[in-house]
C-alpha cells in the first residue's frame, strides 16, 4: 500500500459523503414532489438544480475511485473502507450541525471503526498466480 | 403482507448489490491495477480497457437493479428497517461471495470487521 492507494480509499469515502449530502440538500430544494417514474419529467428537471449536478458529479469521483482501488485492492478490503461513510457523515452531522447522536449510533461508529481498523491492519489483496508480483503481494506473503 | 414484500425487496437488493459488487471487482482485476496503466499507457487505454469489459457492463446493471429495488423497498417498507438491514447484509453476503467467487483469503480478520462494520451499520440506522 502505497501513500497515494491511502488517497484513492479517503477519496471513496469523502467523495461518497459529500455526493449524498449534495444530493439530498439538493432533492428537498427540489420540493416535496412525489419522485417516481411517473413524474419522468421532473425527475430530469432535478437534475439542473446546481446542488444535484454538483452531488452527481461528487457520486462519479466516488465511483472512479471505487473501481480504481478494486483493480488493486480484495472487494473485502475496500468495503470496509467505504463503511466510513457512516461514520463520516454522523460526525459532520454532531460537530458542524450540532446534531445529537444517541449511544446506539456512537456505539454504531465505534464497531465500524474497529472494523476498518481490523481490515486495514491486515493484506489487501490477495495473491494470485495470475497475476504479477507487486509490493502488495510480497506484504502479504510476509 | 406488506412485511413480506419488504423482506423480498431488501432479498432482492442484497443480492443485486453484491453481484454487482462482484462483477465489478472481478472487471477491475482482469483490468489491472489502473494506476500503472495510466502512467504507462496513458488515460484513454485505461477508460477503453475498462469500458470493454464486457462483465463491467454486467456489474454496473446489477447495481442499477439494486437502486432500483431499494427504491421500490422503501416505498413498501419503514426506512429504518429497509436500509440498515439491507446495508449490513450486503456486507456479510459480500464477504461470503467475494470468498466463494473471486477467491480472495477471507481470513478470520476480515469476518471480524465485516461483522463488525455490518452490526455497526444497523446500530447506526436505527
Amino acid at each position: 500500500m502505497t501513500f497515494r492507494k491511502y488517497l484513492v480509499l479517503a477519496g471513496i469515502t469523502i467523495f461518497s459523503t459529500a455526493g449524498d449530502s449534495l444530493l439530498a440538500r439538493g432533492m428537498k430544494e427540489f420540493g416535496g414532489v412525489n419522485v417516481s417514474l411517473h413524474n419522468l419529467p421532473s425527475l430530469l428537471l432535478a437534475i439542473l438544480n446546481p446542488w444535484v449536478t454538483a452531488g452527481i458529479l461528487l457520486l462519479l469521483a466516488f465511483f472512479t475511485c471505487y473501481i480504481s482501488a478494486l483493480s488493486w485492492a480484495d472487494l473485502t478490503y475496500v468495503l470496509p473502507a467505504t463503511s466510513l461513510a457512516y461514520v463520516l457523515v454522523a460526525l459532520i452531522g454532531h460537530f458542524r450541525l450540532h446534531e445529537v447522536i444517541s449511544p446506539t449510533r456512537w456505539l454504531g461508529i465505534m464497531l465500524i471503526a474497529a472494523g476498518v481498523g481490523f481490515v486495514a491492519a491486515g493484506p489487501s489483496v490477495t495473491p494470485t498466480r495470475h497475476r504479477e508480483s507487486s509490493p502488495d503481494v510480497a506484504e502479504m506473503e510476509s | 403482507m406488506n412485511d413480506l414484500y419488504a423482506w423480498s425487496a431488501i432479498a432482492l437488493i442484497i443480492l443485486a448489490s453484491t453481484t454487482g459488487d462482484v462483477l465489478l471487482s472481478y472487471s477491475m482485476k482482469r483490468v489491472g491495477d489502473v494506476g500503472e496503466l495510466w502512467q504507462q499507457r496513458g488515460i484513454m487505454a485505461v477508460l477503453a480497457r475498462v469500458l470493454t469489459t464486457p462483465t463491467f457492463a454486467l456489474g454496473l446493471m446489477a447495481m442499477a437493479v439494486a437502486f432500483y429495488s431499494l427504491l421500490f423497498g422503501l416505498s413498501w417498507g419503514n426506512l429504518s428497517l429497509v436500509v440498515p438491514a439491507s446495508a449490513s447484509l450486503t456486507f456479510v453476503a459480500n464477504a461470503v461471495a467475494a470468498r466463494i467467487f473471486l477467491h480472495e483469503r477471507v481470513g478470520r480478520r476480515r469476518w471480524i470487521a465485516a461483522l463488525l462494520v455490518a452490526a455497526g451499520v444497523a446500530l447506526m440506522a436505527i
